[in-house]
């Protein structure tokens, strides 16, 4: 590859432990190219969230996770560093599934990280963030004139795209999107593509998407991750018209059912639309 | 019997049900205004005139002692237990408490919802007497306090929990601290959190038996602190058993004003409500 790596993951297992044991990821090892659009790409249940939350360290919000391995941002390592993680997450930016507005106004919701971590120096410098972010996401001309109101009162697809403007803000090396458009319109979703298309230019972007035909459109690079594993990563061209594995091919060719082992006998097999 | 006069019943059955709950408190709220309101409008100044030396055998004077007592208790006890409850509530989310810890701890609390107030205000007088202490406004706010706490808190709980998922999400994903976070969840779930305060504030202003073992059931405008006092619910008791009519009346109009104060603040909590549920995640659109 050509690119240079922006996040790299080295041999991360993740395992919830709860009333159940699950090994989420098995030994993970991929390369994130810098501003490349790379997606994240397998049936349900493989671990695809899980992979994107334990780049930032995002699913230690959640009780019972184990974690081993290491994620490197740059020479940064994620997990074993003294740094405060809000930090970690600052520079590694998320943005969830559902599109969420914050319980604060449009402008408030993009100020909102900026006020966080104090990085400007005056309203006059804040207002002009606000709006280059929200022109950056192609929401600025919808909601230029009540930039007051409630960020809930948008349409969603709307949102989806404050919730981009309100990441980009405070200015993240890397950007990760937990299918963002899955539950946009058509039409919205093609807009908060198009964002995202735009965005790789500064940011290396990180997607998990159910979507195949979203990832063939317009990812760079495709993970495919199979229970727990990464099976194959490769770019776009090469994973879709000539894939290495043969698991891969089974999956593009629309056989998404996933065959556990015979250990695993109390897992559910389930199989999961191609597409949606 | 068919599906359909199955329905039918149900659904007779459901209106009669609400129709009861409403004739109910349409009587209660009428009645005590009718006859409360009559006598608050005839002589309004008896909210706002101390009691003379006998009032409660003759009615001369006022109750405001009465009102400025559950100002007095009522209040600072509804802020402090607001503050321990909304505190609680936080810790109890699953950023910082696992799930078997918040399970104990609101079984506790429904525990205490439940229990009733006159055990607290038992409890409170032990220690009182244990360190031979006098009833006193003070110890009423602690014994209020106690008593709102466990709904205040099970209320907020509850909201905090309704809260999308997502709003955590996104406010971790930004790079906000545990506190940070926790400030969004509460201010995403404000209106929950407003109801619980406001809910806690009425049980607490209405509440008599708690007051009449820690506060004293005092005749006398409330001095300090560590005075006697007493609040309306108490001398609503306390009118309504006088041999003297005048009296008698005057706990109509003290029950006029707490159910006119209680009316406002839950009109006053939906207003604020309203205005916050615009911005509440995926809530209300306009």
């Amino acid at each position: 590859m050509t690119t240079n790596t922006a996040l790299t993951t080295k041999d991360l297992s993740v395992t919830y432990v709860g009333d159940r044991e699950v090994e989420a990821l098995k030994g993970v090892s991929i390369d994130f190219s810098a501003n490349q659009l790379s997606a994240i790409i397998g049936p349900s249940g493989c671990g695809k969230s899980t992979l994107l939350k334990s780049l930032n360290r995002l699913h230690e919000i959640q009780p019972n996770v184990e974690i081993s391995g290491d994620v490197h941002l740059g020479d940064q390592s994620v997990y074993n560093t003294d740094e405060p993680v809000p930090k970690l997450r600052k520079r590694i930016g998320y943005v969830p599934q559902t599109p969420t507005a914050l319980p604060l106004s449009i402008y408030e919701n993009v100020a909102y990280g900026v006020k966080l971590h104090g990085e400007y120096d005056s309203k006059n410098e804040l207002d002009a963030l606000v709006e280059s972010y929200l022109q950056k996401v192609n929401l600025w001309d919808e909601v230029e004139d009540r930039l007051e109101t409630p960020g809930a009162e948008l349409s969603t697809g709307q949102i989806q795209r404050l919730c981009l403007a309100r990441s980009l803000a405070v200015e993240p090396d890397v950007l990760l999107c937990d299918e963002v458009t899955s539950a946009l319109d058509p039409i919205s979703a093609e807009s908060v593509e198009e964002t995202l298309v735009d965005l790789k230019e500064e940011y290396t972007i990180i997607m998990v998407t159910h979507s195949m035909e979203q990832a063939q459109r317009i990812a760079d690079d495709v993970v495919f991750l199979y229970l727990g594993e990464v099976i194959e990563e490769n770019d776009v061209q090469t994973f879709f018209q000539n894939p290495e594995k043969e698991r891969t091919k089974k999956f593009i060719d629309g056989d998404t059912i996933v065959e556990y082992d015979e250990s695993d006998d109390d897992s559910p097999s389930e199989a999961v639309p191609a597409e949606r | 019997m068919d599906r359909y006069t199955e329905q039918r019943l149900f659904g007779l059955l459901a209106r009669g049900a609400a129709a009861l709950v409403v004739a109910v408190m349409v009587l209660v709220i009428s009645v005590t205004i009718y006859r409360g309101g009559r006598v608050f409008l005839m002589d309004p100044t008896i909210v706002i005139t101390p009691p003379g030396s006998r009032y409660m055998l003759e009615g001369d004077g006022g109750f405001l002692h009465a009102v400025l007592g559950s100002i007095f208790i009522v209040g600072p006890a509804t802020i402090i237990s607001a503050v321990l409850a909304v505190s609680t509530a936080i810790y109890l989310q699953s950023d910082y408490s696992s799930e078997r810890f918040s399970d104990t701890v609101n079984m506790f609390l429904n525990v205490l919802w439940g229990t009733p107030p006159i055990v607290y205000g038992v409890f409170v007088l032990t220690v009182i007497i244990a360190i031979g202490a006098r009833t006193s406004m003070f110890f009423g706010i602690v014994a209020i306090a106690i008593f709102q706490y466990p709904i205040m808190t099970r209320y907020t709980d509850e909201a905090l929990r309704s809260a999308p998922d997502s709003v955590k999400e996104a406010t971790y994903g930004l790079g906000a601290t545990r506190f940070e976070t926790a400030l969004m969840t509460a201010r995403a779930a404000l209106p929950g959190v407003i109801a619980g305060i406001v809910m806690g504030f009425a049980r607490g202003i209405g509440d008599a038996a708690t007051v009449l073992f820690t506060a004293g059931r005092s005749t006398n405008m409330p001095a300090g602190p560590f005075d006697g006092a007493t609040t309306l619910p108490v001398l609503i008791f306390d009118q309504a058993m006088s041999f003297n009519a005048e009296v008698r009346s005057h706990a109509y109009a003290a029950s006029f004003i707490l159910i006119i104060a209680v009316l406002g603040l839950i009109l006053v909590s939906k207003l604020l409500a309203g205005r916050y549920a615009r911005y509440a995640p995926g809530g209300r659109h306009s």
